[in-house]
């Protein structure tokens, strides 16, 4: 949050009759400016995309994304405590003192998380195995915090739910995209099914920690790529 | 708590607006207020996982229950029944005394064929593999220390090499009818009954599944031949 000039007690009456303080609108500094709804979804998914624009949450990037199931369900818990812990931290952004905010969204945070956990080694053990420790460490993924301070905060919960949902599939997708490449070409299969046959020899480089890297650069140049194309094409448009 | 603690004033104004008097200063909120949004929040927070905890933890011990019962399945070739035994006090017993917690005392299966025929003894085993502890479920006949399987319940080893002691059929194929202690060979020898051809790219891994196997057998071995001696009863 940007710094306040003197911030006035709710309590506070009516120093001047109908001029001070002043009523709606409700002013946040800082605020994200009006948005339709449809906007502040589609942000999350392309013009701000978590991994891919705004390059949070790399540990879980690099991690899970070793086969499509588990970079599916990492995206999906990671989208679940995004939604969760906006509309809280946004239903509570009146009552929360400024001081201690931080402190406050990591709790809503690692409520949501903890839920998260329990929830998946309930119903998807052997996923749950697989995520292993990268599901409890969402709690550090600087993409919760992020949207908690710089959105949920200030903003009703509808607007709150709807960043959350671009966020998460945004962030679901990207890592899609990569446990995608990464199993097909290191496992030869897809979701656990033969696709590339026996013949084909698995590029086990693929599934191990290189080279989740090593996709993951290519992905953020065919990003670079498409963008610059765009670019290019809107200028000769503009000419 | 203060609602609208920290909402200033806009802090860049459009054209009529107005500075606040001087007489408005920040307000200090008090620690008390600061302390009770945590201790509240923290309160909340707590019951919540408490009670999906509470939730959800039947259905996770009885997936953790059928997934050992299916181990014992696999590695004593599909036993009749078994028994559970419980190691107390440096012995087997089937029914531990009590005051101890059952689920925290190490355990061993003892399994049987239709017609009451002793089969063999499952126990579990965990050292470090390559990369983590590696953990098996270890069947053999306690009488000659033959194997009768084994069964990777959890590995975190390299994926695509070390992970082949778990994927590897034709790795776990060998164990079945060979004799603990083992040992680790390069060359397939099908003529010595303690030799096992480790993995290529996974020789470490394949050596910690063969140093765990024997290590089960040595500690288990006697504890399960005092057992027996001492009638079963």
């Amino acid at each position: 949050m940007t710094t306040t000039v003197a911030p006035v007690p709710a309590t506070a009456p009516d120093l001047i009759p109908g001029v001070w303080p002043p009523a709606a609108p409700e002013f946040v500094p800082g605020a994200p400016p009006p948005a339709p709804l449809w906007a502040d979804t589609w942000r999350g998914i392309a013009k701000e995309n978590p991994v891919l624009v705004q390059m949070l949450g790399m540990c879980p990037t690099m991690a899970v994304t070793n086969v499509l199931a588990n970079g599916i369900a990492m995206g999906v818990a990671t989208m679940f405590v995004l939604v969760g812990s906006g509309l809280c931290v946004s239903l509570l952004r009146k009552y929360i003192a400024h001081e201690v905010r931080i402190t406050s969204y990591i709790l809503i945070i690692a409520t949501f998380v903890t839920l998260a956990d329990l929830i998946l080694a309930a119903s998807f053990p052997e996923i749950s195995k697989a995520l292993g420790p990268f599901i409890p460490l969402i709690v550090a993924n600087c993409l919760l915090l992020g949207r908690a301070e710089a959105f949920a905060a200030k903003v009703g919960p509808v607007r709150a739910v709807a960043d959350g949902m671009g966020m998460g599939i945004g962030f679901t997708l990207s890592l899609a995209a990569m446990s995608a490449v990464r199993e097909l070409l290191g496992r030869g299969s897809l979701l656990g099914f033969d696709i590339l046959g026996a013949r084909w020899e698995p590029w086990v480089f693929m599934v191990l920690p290189a080279g989740g890297f090593f996709t993951l650069g290519l992905l953020l140049i065919t990003v670079a790529w498409i963008d610059e194309l765009r670019r290019k094409r809107r200028m000769v448009a503009a000419k | 708590m203060s609602p609208h603690a920290h909402h200033g004033p806009p802090s860049a104004p459009s054209a009529n607006a107005v500075t606040p008097p001087a007489t408005a200063k920040a307000p200090e909120v008090s620690s008390w207020k600061l302390l009770a949004t945590l201790a509240i929040g923290g309160a909340a927070a707590g019951l919540l996982v408490v009670a999906v905890y509470k939730a959800t933890l039947p259905t996770i011990e009885r997936y953790a229950a059928a997934k050992e019962a299916g181990a014992v399945r696999e590695v004593l070739k599909a036993p009749a029944r078994w028994d559970t035994l419980y190691l107390q006090k440096g012995a087997l017993t089937k029914s531990p005394t009590a005051g101890d917690d059952r689920k925290g005392l190490p355990k061993a299966y003892v399994g049987f064929d239709a017609s009451g025929k002793r089969l063999g003894a499952a126990v579990t085993a965990q050292e470090p593999g390559f990369q983590e502890e590696v953990l098996l479920m270890i069947g053999f006949e306690p009488s000659s220390g033959a194997l009768i399987g084994f069964k990777v319940l959890d590995e975190k080893e390299t994926p695509g090499l070390g992970d082949k002691i778990e994927r590897d059929t034709s790795f776990g194929a060998q164990f079945p009818g060979r004799i603990a202690p083992l040992k680790g060979v390069r060359t397939r020898n099908t003529t010595d009954p303690s030799q096992v051809q480790t993995i290529t790219g996974a020789t470490i891994s394949s050596r910690a599944v063969i140093r765990i196997i024997n290590h089960a057998v040595e500690r288990w071995q006697p504890l399960l031949l005092a057992y027996e001696k001492g009638g079963a009863q």
